[in-house]
């Protein structure tokens, strides 16, 4: 479970990042965080694994505070909890199979680590991440010869490798076409359904969002302002958290 | 409005002017200071041709005698590279601002670096001739700081020029720092920092050569042997034999160099 207790985020500048964010995800939820672009979305994930520090209030991962966590025990958290990025975040000139590998740096000694001494329960751990995301052929290829949509594949076979509990997804498909969009949020949705793990995406396309969450988080200006199943996430609710009427654009089936 | 065009044209004019007459002093200053004389300058000239008859033809006999001492310049810049290439590494990573977040840190490492970045290579051989002995040993470490300096300075800034991405990616997984350059900051520049070295090593090739003047070691010794005991067709044949040398390595060099990008 992540808890957030009265969270605030304000950056040097003096801009209010998040504000009075109050938040319980249970295990296993599919949760779809919306908002204009600037909103706050990104902070509020990134927050998670303290990727972004916060300014106030405390954020608790299964019980244990990730904000007061230090050294060691602040590497362990983040060690369960996996994140994919926009821009995939892979070593684009080091093979598909070692960015699946670096998933587990967490889990072993440094040294064993940075000599590619691998366990062979890791290598199979590794190839099966791959496989469920339909990549395993592509193992020894080089990360920059695949397409975005495969590269995406290969970050969530490396949150997989990961054994992560929680998995973050900061805009996910917003550098993909529609087709491989649809791929790889199928791909999350698999992956929540048949592990277990708790997932949070960030997403402008209002129609995956109600596609694919089992519960839509609405952020405007720092502060959550919706927060419910699907079911009642309408198109009015949809309007109070854009503060406007929704736009063509961010329908994925009606833009592209 | 018309005055004011006018005027500001007329400064402009005024600082060309100003310029060209600041330069002239300066050359003509410098000139007059070292003593320089166009009269020396036209004595000089029928020594060239002298000199290049004297050179004529070289001497080929002795570059059988050459080739122990052009082995040991070779060595001596492999070996200098080398050291100063795996001493750069934590110079490399301390300076660099996105790996190194303490501004202390990565200030002083700079600092440092530019330090050594002042001082010529034979002026380091001058230095490690007294401390070592004559011989190579000196060259040795006099490439060792040198190379150090060049490949530092270079690979710092394409790490600074890294993709952040898979750094942010590194740091969600839980790596440590040294788990974290490892994976995320090492394969993105490994080969720009072989790059550098064979770059590095080009250069060293042609220091090594010119060390022997001090006394550390290497073909140079010969070279201002034969030079002050005026035996131009044997200086000839080493200078042909150093251009081919050098020309075959940087050859080697570039190819490898272009493979590796």
């Amino acid at each position: 479970m992540i808890e957030f207790k009265n969270v605030r985020k304000i950056y040097p500048n003096g801009t209010v990042g998040l504000n009075h964010i109050q938040l319980k995800i249970h295990k296993g939820e599919f949760v779809v965080i919306v908002g204009l672009s600037g909103a706050g979305k990104s902070t509020l994930l990134r927050s998670i694994n303290r990727l972004h520090e916060i300014t106030e209030g405390e954020i608790f991962i299964d019980g244990q505070s990730i904000t007061k966590a230090r050294g060691k025990e602040l590497l362990r958290i983040r060690r369960d909890i996996g994140m994919i990025f926009q821009n995939f975040n892979l070593v684009k000139r080091s093979s598909v199979l070692r960015n699946v590998l670096s998933g587990r740096v967490g889990y072993h000694s440094t040294i064993r680590t940075i000599l590619d001494l691998w366990p062979k329960k890791d290598i199979a751990l590794a190839m099966d991440a791959l496989n469920r995301v339909n990549m395993s052929e592509k193992a020894y290829s080089r990360a920059d010869e695949l397409s975005g949509g495969q590269q995406q594949r290969v970050s969530i076979a490396r949150a997989l490798a990961q054994e992560a509990k929680i998995i973050l997804a900061d805009e996910p498909v917003a550098s993909l076409d529609p087709l491989t969009t649809l791929q790889v949020m199928d791909d999350l949705k698999r992956v929540n359904q048949e592990l277990g793990i708790t997932t949070i995406v960030n997403l402008h396309f209002i129609d995956l969002a109600r596609k694919y969450a089992t519960r839509i988080i609405g952020i405007r200006t720092g502060e959550i302002v919706f927060d419910g199943p699907v079911e009642e996430a309408t198109d009015e609710v949809f309007a109070e958290i854009y503060g406007r009427p929704i736009h063509k654009d961010e329908l994925l089936g009606a833009s592209k | 409005m018309e005055i004011d065009v006018i005027k500001k044209r007329r400064i402009g004019r005024m600082k060309i002017i100003l310029s060209i007459i600041l330069l002239i002093l300066l050359l003509w200053g410098s000139g007059y200071r070292t003593n320089i004389s166009l009269y020396d300058f036209f004595v000089g000239i029928p020594n060239i041709w002298s000199t290049l008859l004297d050179m004529f033809p070289p001497d080929l006999g002795y570059f059988h005698y050459v080739i122990g001492p052009m082995l040991e310049t070779i060595r001596i810049a492999i070996i200098g590279t080398t050291f100063g290439g795996l001493l750069s590494i934590p110079i490399v990573l301390l300076s660099s601002r996105n790996v190194t977040r303490s501004p202390l840190l990565f200030y002083t490492a700079r600092f440092i670096l530019n330090l050594i970045r002042t001082i010529p290579e034979l002026l380091l051989a001058a230095l490690f001739v007294p401390i070592f002995g004559i011989g190579p040993i000196a060259g040795i470490f006099a490439i060792t700081i040198f190379s150090l300096g060049v490949i530092a300075k270079l690979a710092y800034e394409s790490v600074e020029a890294i993709d952040p991405g898979p750094l942010e990616a590194m740091t969600a997984v839980g790596a440590n720092k040294i788990q974290w350059i490892f994976f995320g900051v090492v394969p993105q520049v490994a080969a720009n920092y072989m790059s550098y070295f064979l770059y590095s090593f080009e250069i060293n090739i042609r220091a090594a050569v010119i060390l022997g003047y001090v006394g550390a070691g290497g073909i140079g010794l010969i070279l201002n042997n034969v030079l002050a005991s005026y035996q131009y067709s044997r200086a000839l044949s080493i200078i042909l034999f150093t251009l081919v040398v050098v020309t075959m390595i940087d050859a080697i060099s570039n190819k490898i160099r272009e493979k590796l990008l």
